[in-house]
């Protein structure tokens, strides 16, 4: 070869030179486990359908999160959404408003149309479900895209159990609720409304279901003995709360009081105000801090001119008038009972103390247990007798609607590797994506999107909707809020700050990989990720 | 922030490149096509801030000049790693002569260049050059050379490296390094341990005394910024120069890792301010996004680990937070506040 003037040696390049042997650690690509996605009891992938809807790939998202839950716009509103108090953003300055995002979702759908897709094919295993509440809607959903034949028996007149017979107008409309469940059936899920399973073995038998899951529900109100006049109103919250979606609507009176301090208690007394209760008064035993109730809701009701009289037990119903005795909490914070008295008008009393299950569908099947009222379930989600799943308020644990959702959800995998003779077994959790894990420098600061308030006359007036939804400009805000914690979003980090060219970038959606040719295992891409989604892991030796 | 063009978003504003942002404002890091101009295999060490920003301003740089560049290296780290004859992991045309003279091998290659386009009937050289190289090779042993080039407005931008001492000779004290910082050549013993607590060389103000067009520093830790200073210098003609703080693992006693924690420490305690000047006058400055003590800054780095023994320096310390605290308010580096630093030379403009 012709070598220029002074030139001995070829030219090379420092390709030839596998840096890699250098190391000792090497940078690994994982994906941790959200906060949002931890918290979630429906089980949402919150991170994942989040990464869709930032890139305003709506139907995508919508699609990502029915996986695990077909009624999003239901969830938007009636959520007390643990995912919020659990991520991250929290601490750098709010939460993402994970809810809000989630109804917008669930609203684009109704408003798009968009539709679930029927299963790929069918089993040919017929399996019953028992109540139309969230839990049993979301195991029809689930069996049903699993290829199985759903039947929903429902006692009452309408699909939705506590979504439409507990919770109130103004948080959930009703055209909502209609949509989802609508959407549900259209999969070809059968609904058998007014029919109440009497004896549920005889039901099984003769239908020929393979299997059943029970979600009941809790729907008969506790009652607690107080002395009475003959005359004085005495009502139940549950009672006065499905009343509501009837024709004749229940007479409360100019004065109203609510002796209770849960959820339901609040949501009953802001309907009396609604329905022009000059007055409604809420009576509990005990203090703001410990009621049960969420706090938003409490407040939301104080600013809609409801009372509350903490402290305070009912002693003795009288006609227009109540007798209340006050409490004071011991030192364990128990309320105990002071001696002092006072009288307060009130033309009705709703109790709202909680509820009980109706197990009468149960009676003659063997093996099962109870406790508390309520069927005990395995990790499986069935009873004691095989075949028979059960979930939602009817098992032992926090009666809410995302709860019931995930109960249907994990049963439907039980019942469907039960069908099987298999047994369904939990990925394992991946490590939680904790704060400590991010680089937070590259996020800028960005407060919370709140939605719109509905104005406090109506509030007090009408059953409209309370709480708004955002519009696609915020929502799209709000989703890219999301820091992506613990899972890749592709900012490119990894590939622009390594020092020896060593991150492949795989192009859109393909994400990137080590070239551990190259790689000296410096940390810089681990350091500076903002997500926390690469970990150094050490060489074999 | 002085140069943060792209618009308001949430997720990862501040990264390197972003899914969401359309094209045009992506950085050139993030592209799959950019140059590479220094390529893997490369002999530095681990963590190595100077081969990031090499790699960071000549890639900008050559989507700049629409890759037409040359580069002339002064000797340093930047060289040795990168070129041990015959074997290179440049990916550009790229010349070294001498550890001082890079500013005057760069006057030559843009004469010849300007000779070029004259000949060919142009009005201005087509080809552009960059000379660069590490702190020693520009603040002191190529301070002559590069004083002339600013001095003649010669067509060239020079980029120094500064990693606050000579590392490739095994991390000898040079008219960059911080006071205190302990070097093979000022070690941490007696009743001044470290580095002296001079005046130091502040090439940059240096330079801008000079009024040449144009005078910016930038770190590897805001890569939009020093992506931004590179791609205006290259687009103005005469003599130009770019200071970028480049955190040396080895000679700082600093885990590979925390390069560009160290930089953005640099830059948010204001050790080391981020502006940019024009003709003598500071036009633009990065404002501390997180004001940061400087002890956040110096804990991480072995180099000043006896400022933090059992007796901690606290007097030494506090000598150290002056110092930054003097830089926010001569530069103007929080708030609203501005610069006040400036030289005679705007009439140039």
């Amino acid at each position: 070869m012709n070598k220029p003037f002074a030139i001995t040696l070829n030219v090379g390049s420092s390709l030839a030179n596998k840096t890699g042997s250098w190391r000792s650690f090497r940078p690994a690509y994982v994906n941790r486990l959200p906060p949002c996605n931890n918290a979630c009891p429906a089980g949402e992938d919150t991170q994942g359908w989040l990464f869709h809807a930032e890139s305003g790939d709506y139907e995508a998202a919508w699609r990502h999160l029915t996986e695990a839950n077909p009624m999003p716009a239901v969830m938007g509103r009636v959520c007390y959404h643990p995912c919020e108090g659990a991520c991250n953003r929290g601490q750098l300055d709010s939460a993402v408003g994970i809810n809000s995002v989630e109804r917008f979702l669930g609203d684009e759908a109704i408003k798009q149309g968009w539709k679930f897709a029927a299963p790929a094919a069918e089993t040919g295993k017929r399996i019953l479900v028992v109540g139309a509440g969230p839990s049993g809607l979301s195991a029809a959903y689930q069996l049903r895209r699993m290829g199985h034949q759903v039947v929903i028996f429902e006692a009452g007149p309408l699909a939705g159990g506590m979504m439409r017979f507990g919770i109130p107008k103004y948080r959930l409309p009703r055209e909502v609720l209609d949509a989802e469940v609508q959407r549900i059936l259209d999969m070809g899920v059968e609904m058998r409304l007014n029919t109440k399973v009497e004896d549920l073995l005889k039901t099984m038998k003769e239908e020929k279901f393979d299997a059943a899951f029970l979600a009941v529900g809790a729907h008969i109100a506790k009652r607690t003995a107080i002395p009475a006049a003959e005359s004085a109103k005495i009502l139940d919250a549950v009672s006065v709360l499905r009343s509501m979606e009837g024709e004749d609507k229940p007479m409360l009176g100019r004065r109203v009081v609510v002796y209770g301090g849960g959820n339901t208690a609040i949501d009953v007394a802001r309907t009396a105000k609604r329905l022009g209760a000059e007055e409604a008064i809420i009576v509990y035993r005990r203090t703001r801090d410990k009621m049960p109730a969420h706090d938003f809701e409490v407040e939301e009701a104080l600013q809609e001119g409801v009372m509350m009289r903490w402290l305070s037990t009912i002693k003795q119903v009288g006609e227009g008038a109540i007798q209340v005795e006050k409490m004071e909490l011991d030192e364990n914070g128990k309320p105990v009972p002071t001696g002092e008295f006072d009288t307060l008008e009130a033309d009705s009393v709703i109790l709202a103390l909680g509820q009980d299950v109706d197990l009468g569908l149960l009676n003659g099947v063997p093996d099962l247990s109870f406790e508390d009222g309520v069927v005990k379930v395995g990790e499986n989600m069935m009873t004691g007798y095989p075949g028979i799943f059960a979930g939602g308020d009817m098992v032992p644990s926090d009666r809410t609607v995302t709860v019931g959702v995930g109960h249907g959800k994990l049963a439907a995998r039980h019942i469907n590797a039960w069908l099987a003779g298999t047994t369904y077994v939990k990925p394992p959790k991946k490590e939680l994506a904790t704060f400590e894990k991010l680089n937070t420098w590259y996020y800028t600061d960005a407060d919370k999107t709140v939605r719109p308030m509905l104005d406090i006359i109506r509030r007090q007036s009408t059953f409209d909707e309370v709480q708004g939804g955002l519009n696609e400009d915020n929502a799209l805000f709000e989703a890219r809020r999301c820091l992506s914690c613990g899972n890749c979003f592709e900012c490119d980090n990894c590939y622009g700050v390594c020092p020896d060219n060593a991150v492949i970038k795989l192009g859109p959606g393909k994400k990137f990989e080590f070239n551990y040719d190259y790689c000296k295992g410096c940390g810089v891409c681990v350091e500076e990720c903002p997500c926390g989604a690469i970990k150094m892991e050490a060489e074999a030796s | 922030m002085g140069h943060q063009d792209v618009k308001f978003y949430q997720t990862g504003t501040f990264t390197v490149g972003n899914r969401l942002l359309p094209p045009e404002q992506r950085s050139v890091q993030s592209e799959i096509e950019r140059t590479n101009s220094l390529n893997s295999g490369h002999r530095a060490c681990q963590g190595c801030g100077e081969a990031l920003g090499a790699r960071y301003a000549i890639d900008a740089a050559m989507r700049a000049t629409g890759n037409q560049l040359i580069a002339v290296n002064a000797t340093g780290c930047l060289e040795v790693f990168s070129t041990p004859y015959p074997e290179t992991s440049w990916q550009i045309p790229w010349i070294h002569s001498l550890f001082g003279n890079a500013a005057a091998v760069a006057t030559g290659v843009a004469a010849a260049a300007k000779i070029r386009a004259q000949k060919a009937g142009k009005p201005l050289a087509e080809t552009r050059v960059i000379a660069q190289g590490g702190d020693g090779g520009t603040t002191d042993i190529g301070f002559g050379c590069l004083s002339g080039m600013f001095e003649r407005n010669d067509d060239v931008l020079y980029i120094c490296y500064d990693n606050q001492a000579y590392m490739n000779t095994g991390v000898q004290r040079s008219s960059a390094t911080p006071p205190a910082a302990r070097t093979a050549t000022t070690m941490p013993v007696g009743e001044h341990p470290g580095n002296e607590w001079g005046q130091g060389k502040n090439v940059p103000l240096i330079a801008m005394a000079h009024g040449i067009p144009y005078v910016a520093t930038a770190s590897v830790s805001d890569l939009r910024d020093l992506e931004y200073k590179v791609t205006k210098a290259m687009n103005m003609r005469g003599a130009r120069y770019i200071h970028i703080f480049v955190p040396c693992p080895l000679g700082w006693g600093s885990a590979s890792c925390d390069t560009i924690k160290l930089a953005r420490l640099a830059k948010e305690t204001g050790l080391f301010p981020v502006f940019e000047a024009e003709y003598g006058e500071v036009t633009n400055v990065s404002k501390i996004r997180q004001k940061q003590p400087v002890e956040a800054y110096l804990r991480l780095q072995r180099r000043f680990a006896h400022l933090f023994g059992k007796t901690p320096q606290l007097e030494l310390i506090a000598r150290f937070q002056a110092m930054a605290d003097q830089n926010i308010r001569k530069f103007g580096l929080l708030g609203e506040d501005k610069a006040t630093v400036g030289f005679p030379g705007s009439e140039h403009k």
